[in-house]
């Protein structure tokens, strides 16, 4: 199993879900309003989108906008962090790998 | 004339000083980058979800609340939230006053961002921490969370960061963090404190009555060590995890017992397979604007923190801080640290019986910052758990070879050179990450008889080795631009929100880029 998000129907602080949907490299995933783009992508099984100088797998580390390591691209903006950007109904984002920057 | 306070941060610190300035008649501006205040202890969840009941996540929901809509909904009160501070600019000796303050509104990291420059009469920093984490093999893979980041996720968007989690680190955060994944239905295999039962007990056993004073903080405690019992979670102290394993994500990590200087104790080890770990090794204090503002710093054996007085305002005309900056003492001290800068900045009577119980107030969270730092040090063994290939800046992958061989050569053992050398700290993060690890591994190589001021890249008195003509001293919390800043929005021209005569914006004096800084 991996990173999931709490279904609303259980959850203790009794929420709505207003659905919506990304593309992540072209690919639909579906997440909900308020989610931070890290959140969608983490609650949708992936666990890493971008890759480091090496080649290596990254994906969210500090979850509050310090390590930067979920940097992804949104629509025309490269170098966003994943975990403070909220995502927005058909956000187009695109992965990016560290070892391509110039 | 009607002062105007700016506090940067919403958190309880900065939450604190605006109520507080407020009500001693100042006009507030308060900023934050996240939509609604609250900070990282009071992460709100977002207006989308609707939550009917918040209060569930939350420890003091109601007072948090309370203080939250008020200060909101104050007449003499502007919130700004998603708005990023990105420079300090101090004004001209001949013009004394705070920095003016320059912002961008709008989503986080976006272009076409508004940016506006805020020249308030007194400024109040409650900017926060993050997470120190000291790496270990494999922390840079994928699973590897801090223990801010699961909490974060668990309480702001209902996020779970897996099914079967390790917990580890040193310091009281664990507990909550242990307790958010337990409450979002985690299987928390254990809970490592690394610290050993000594330790632990020199830090927190002596002086007893000071804990008393901090009676919200070890109720809350209490609860979290219920919770555990109750769902049967280990906790184990001189325990930690000293090597995370998988295949492209994390599947297993090694635990292992650590002796009181956290070196470990060899044939202890164990396998325990996860699908996430959290760590957390302390808390980084971001200094970026206190040392952009000009303000002074003060080593402690815990790290560097702001330099403040007996009234909370720093070594800077017109400038306070609260808050984690200043120490780490958890959210009821930083409450009362904020309502003393903001009534204080805001010219609030500085002889009131309420400002002599905030203050000694204060001095019991900074009596509680102490033990906390003495029941939690960071052992000095703990490198013993790094091979020569393990990762120590994540940005630019510099492993732990690469930083000893720059700081036992005498060309490269500078701060600067060994930055240049190793290109640790010179990644998208700036050392945050990073910094305090490299600076730390530097100065042990460098040898005893090296100055404290060395650690954070400071002179020493009378050595100008590390100072090069025209450049600020080197050090790992002095990023130029605070914040990340697109160069478009940069090229645009700020509107400026005029609260003296002056109108006219100017440029920030400071460098351009992120990159350049040392």
């Amino acid at each position: 199993m991996s990173p999931r998000r709490i279904p609303a129907a259980t959850d203790a602080v009794e929420r709505r879900e207003t659905p919506l949907t990304i593309t992540v490299d072209g690919e639909p995933v579906d997440g909900i309003e308020g989610q931070s783009i890290a959140g969608v992508l983490l609650a949708s099984g992936r666990r890493a989108w971008r890759t480091g100088r090496s080649g290596a797998p990254r994906g969210v580390f500090c979850g509050i906008g310090a390590c930067f390591d979920c940097l992804v691209t949104v629509g025309p903006e490269r170098d966003v962090r994943a975990c403070r950007r909220r995502a927005r109904d058909g956000d187009e984002v695109r992965t990016q790998a560290r070892g391509e920057e110039r | 004339m009607t002062r105007h306070v700016v506090v940067v941060g919403a958190g309880p610190a900065g939450l604190a000083a605006a109520d507080a300035a407020l009500g001693a008649g100042a006009r507030v501006t308060l900023v934050d980058e996240a939509e609604q205040p609250g900070g990282q202890y009071h992460r709100m969840l977002p207006e989308a979800y609707a939550a009917a009941r918040p209060e569930r996540l939350h420890h003091g929901w109601r007072a948090f609340d309370a203080r939250r809509r008020r200060v909101l909904a104050h007449p003499r009160c502007v919130w700004w939230s998603e708005t990023a501070v990105w420079a300090l600019e101090r004004p001209d000796p001949a013009e004394p006053g705070p920095p003016r303050v320059h912002v961008l509104r709008g989503p986080s990291d976006g272009g076409g961002r508004d940016r506006h420059v805020l020249h308030p009469d007194a400024l109040v920093l409650a900017v926060g921490a993050h997470d120190r984490v000291l790496p270990f093999p494999g922390w840079e893979l994928p699973g590897v969370f801090t223990a801010g980041a699961a909490q974060a996720l668990a309480k702001g968007e209902r996020v779970v960061v897996g099914d079967q989690v390790v917990v580890a680190g040193s310091g009281p955060f664990l507990l909550p963090v242990a307790a958010s994944l337990i409450e979002a239905g985690s299987r928390v295999r254990e809970v490592l404190e690394a610290s050993t039962p000594a330790t632990l007990a020199r830090g927190w056993g002596r002086r007893p009555w000071e804990l008393a004073a901090q009676a919200g903080k070890a109720a809350e405690l209490a609860e979290y060590s219920a919770l555990l019992a109750r769902h049967r979670v280990p906790y184990r102290t001189g325990r930690t995890v000293i090597e995370a394993r998988g295949d492209g994500c994390v599947e297993e990590v090694v635990t292992a017992r650590l002796r009181a200087d956290w070196s470990v104790v060899q044939g202890s080890e164990r396998t325990v397979a996860v699908d996430a770990v959290c760590v957390s090794h302390g808390f980084s204090p971001q200094l970026e604007l206190p040392l952009a503002a000009g303000c002074a710093l003060r080593a402690t054996p815990a790290g560097e923190f702001v330099e403040v007085d007996g009234d909370q305002r720093t070594t800077c005309p017109d400038v306070y801080a609260a808050g984690e900056i200043t120490g780490i003492a958890g959210a009821p001290a930083a409450r009362v640290e904020g309502a003393l800068a903001g009534w204080l900045a805001a010219g609030g009577d500085r002889n009131t019986v309420a400002v002599r119980r905030l203050r000694s107030s204060r001095d019991q969270g900074r009596a509680f910052a102490a033990r906390l730092a003495r029941a939690h040090p960071i052992g000095a063994g703990w490198s013993g758990w790094l091979r020569p290939e393990t990762v120590v800046c994540r940005c630019e992958e510099t492993d732990y070879a690469t930083v000893c061989r720059a700081a036992t050569d005498e060309s490269t053992s500078a701060p600067r050179a060994a930055k240049l050398a190793t290109r640790a700290g010179l990644g998208p993060c700036q050392a945050r990450m990073c910094g305090p690890t490299v600076a730390e591994i530097g100065a042990r190589l460098r040898g005893p008889g090296v100055d404290s001021r060395d650690i954070a890249g400071l002179p020493a008195p009378g050595d100008d080795d590390h100072t090069i003509a025209g450049l600020p001293p080197a050090s790992e919390h002095r990023r130029p631009i605070a914040r990340p800043i697109r160069l478009g929005d940069l090229a645009a021209t700020p509107e400026t929100t005029a609260t003296t005569p002056e109108t006219t914006a100017t440029s920030p004096s400071n460098s351009l880029t992120e990159e350049s800084s040392s």
